[in-house]
């Protein structure tokens, strides 16, 4: 049974050092929180295997840099929803605001509604599921990672791109600097077969484009001045 | 028939040798010059400062006798744990991967035999650093490579970096030649590409952002970690109040004069203020708040010696952080290496191509055989030795000014050489009561 902390009646602090407690003792135990009314940093820096549903809407930073804990928010979130995240899984029922996984390391951030701009800036390595649409400057200077979009790009996506990987299955407004189509390869689809069953997604691998780093900008060149 | 004199061929001011070299050197490659290190034109500076020292009116402390406290607590506003140091001087973050492993440890050594505190960079932590530095700050920057929550938790405080004094509004760039499997593993980059060092945190924009940041970041370590916010001198007024505002523990300002291990030659030489006129400032947006030795300052760019030490401790500062000084503790830009540095076209206290990682003395390299060269040992007892230099010749200053504890030096204790100086730390010209802005006047 869930052990049910209400944000109605307990500090932050509270929340968080209890769950933080619970994922440290690697008891995988079952938590939910109610009245969350959009606070800041709640279930942030957990570490450990660990089940947390939100039973509503989020501030900023939700889950930030989750290590193995399973965090899902039935509602949506702020800015920078699991920053800095290392593994786990994060799902967010709602829409996600900016920088969602922001700095990512690794685990999957799974997006059932739209993404705000610069959803997986500076990725290093997260996977990250929207299933919807996503804003402007995504995955801006992306280093490692995969970014699966079910709906739209809007513009500038993957600019100045490193080695992050970006499926779009609708249109991109414009692509960043640096950033290009590539070619579809057996190993991509087979990515995202495994990567949308995982995050539950309603789509077809062959329906995706993908896009990634032409590596012109990789070592400095004055002739490329311009694409700034 | 008389020969019509000539004049003495006449160097022009404004078009310089120097000058027209780095014209000649921007014609041939059509790029900016990149370097490592601060500013290196003449600004105003602690050297046009002076103490008064005891007379009639004050009596001093007696050197190797009376006590003269140099100890000081960074950290005290929020923070469980704040930071005890033995002496007011600490070690500004450099990163690894612009600098050696050998050096990060050396860094570590020195510091910690001498009491204080070293800082990370760029790039991460590494076991180097933190086995070797008993208190260790974590650097937190746009890029955030390298970073993780469990570093974040081994870390004795936590510096969320806004801007340096090289720089304020720039980001970094270190040239692929210094992007070794290592550095590159550390910064999930591939190897020899040039990593850019951003000049924004991805996830927040502004002070009432970066409140929120701080307490997640507070959330995550349980509270138990100072948070120290890193500004360039560019308004130091108004960032002093407003890192007040988000919540910092301390507030670390870095004047012109202090290093980057890579930017543009005009970035560092045009942008931002004087480690001297940052200072007053920001102590006046503490004091404004009420919060001046609450939310401590830590004031770095250009220190020296234990005169300068003193003289920022005197305007108001709680400690002050040494890096180029470091460097060059630990056998930066030693005469020892000229025949190499005359082979990079260069000399001894001039080599700044720190960027490119061909550093003779082993310091600034990822090239395993330039950085053996350095032994972290003997480099770190160097360290120590300097930084104990420091420290007692501030003591013998304080002690002079009657001073039982080196913040108890005041601006009261200094004059002025120059007018500009005057004005800049709101002390007398020397030999007058009067300083350009004064009230009253």
């Amino acid at each position: 049974m869930a052990n049910t902390l209400n944000m109605a009646e307990l500090e932050l602090r509270a929340i968080n050092s209890t769950l933080q407690e619970a994922a440290k003792a690697q008891a995988n135990d079952t938590f939910e929180i109610d009245n969350p009314r959009g606070s800041h940093a709640l279930a942030c820096g957990l570490d450990g295997p660990l089940s947390v549903t939100i039973n509503g809407s989020t501030g900023y930073y939700c889950a930030g840099m989750n290590q193995d804990a399973a965090v899902t928010v039935k509602g949506s979130a702020g800015p920078g929803v699991a920053e800095n995240m290392m593994s786990g899984v994060v799902t967010i029922e709602g829409d996600a605001s900016q920088y969602a996984g922001a700095t990512g390391r690794g685990g999957l951030l799974n997006i059932k509604g739209n993404a705000s701009s610069r959803c997986g800036i500076s990725m290093k390595g997260i996977d990250i599921v929207v299933h919807g649409s996503i804003g402007h400057m995504s995955a801006f200077m992306g280093q490692k990672g995969n970014l699966v979009v079910l709906g739209d790009a809007g513009d500038a996506l993957g600019d100045s791109l490193y080695e992050a990987r970006l499926f779009v299955r609708g249109t991109v407004k414009s692509l960043g600097a640096d950033c290009v189509e590539k070619e579809m390869r057996p190993e991509h689809l087979e990515f995202l077969a495994d990567i949308l069953t995982k995050a539950e997604a309603d789509a077809k691998p062959e329906e995706f484009k993908r896009y990634g780093s032409a590596r012109s900008l990789y070592n400095f060149d004055i002739d490329n001045a311009d694409a700034y | 028939m008389d020969k019509t004199p000539n004049t003495t061929p006449r160097q022009s001011w404004t078009f310089s040798n120097d000058v027209n070299s780095d014209i000649r050197r921007a014609a041939a490659t059509g790029i900016y010059d990149i370097r490592g290190g601060g500013a290196k034109r003449r600004v105003p500076h602690f050297d046009d400062l002076l103490f008064l020292g005891a007379s009639m009116s004050r009596y001093p402390l007696e050197g190797y006798r009376e006590k003269c406290d140099t100890s000081v607590t960074l950290g005290t506003r929020f923070a469980k744990k704040p930071i005890e140091l033995k002496i007011p001087v600490t070690i500004a973050g450099m990163s690894f991967g612009a600098l050696s492993g050998q050096a990060k440890e050396a860094l570590g050594r020195g510091a910690t035999l001498a009491g204080t505190s070293t800082t990370t960079g760029d790039g991460g932590m590494t076991e180097e650093e933190r086995g070797h530095s008993e208190k260790l700050i974590y650097q937190y920057l746009p890029s955030r490579y390298g970073m993780n929550p469990d570093d974040l938790r081994r870390a004795d405080a936590i510096e969320i970096v806004v801007g340096q004094g090289a720089k304020p509004g720039g980001g970094g760039m270190l040239l692929g030649q210094k992007i070794t499997e290592r550095v590159a593993g550390m910064r999930d980059l591939p190897v020899g590409i040039d990593q850019r060092s951003a000049c924004r945190h991805p996830d927040w924009t502004g002070p009432d952002d970066l409140e929120i940041k701080i307490l997640e970041i507070r959330e995550i370590t349980n509270w138990e970690k100072p948070i120290y916010i890193k500004v360039g001198g560019a308004r130091p007024y108004y960032d002093t109040a407003l890192a007040v505002k988000a919540g910092a523990d301390v507030v670390v300002l870095d004047g012109m004069q202090g290093g980057t291990a890579a930017t543009q030659d005009v970035f560092i030489e045009h942008v931002g203020q004087p480690t001297l006129a940052c200072i007053r400032p920001a102590v006046q947006a503490l004091q404004d708040l009420g919060m001046h030795r609450e939310v401590q300052l830590v004031v770095s760019g250009g220190i020296r010696n234990g005169a300068d030490v003193a003289k920022a401790l005197a305007l108001g500062a709680d400690a002050v952080a040494i890096g180029t000084a470091a460097l060059v503790a630990l056998g930066d830009n030693d005469p020892k290496w000229e025949a190499e540095y005359q082979e990079l076209g260069t000399t001894a206290g001039a080599y700044d191509d720190w960027h490119e990682g061909r550093d003779p003395a082993g310091i600034t390299t990822q090239d395993p055989e330039l950085a053996s060269r350095l032994d972290p040992v003997a480099a770190g007892r160097r360290l120590r030795n300097y930084l104990n230099v420091m420290t007692l010749e501030c003591q013998t200053i304080a002690r002079a000014c009657g001073k039982s504890h080196v913040h108890n030096l005041e601006p009261e204790d200094l004059c002025a050489l120059t007018m500009e100086a005057a004005a800049m730390a709101r002390v007398p010209l020397a030999g007058t009561d009067w300083y350009p802005g004064k009230p009253g006047f």
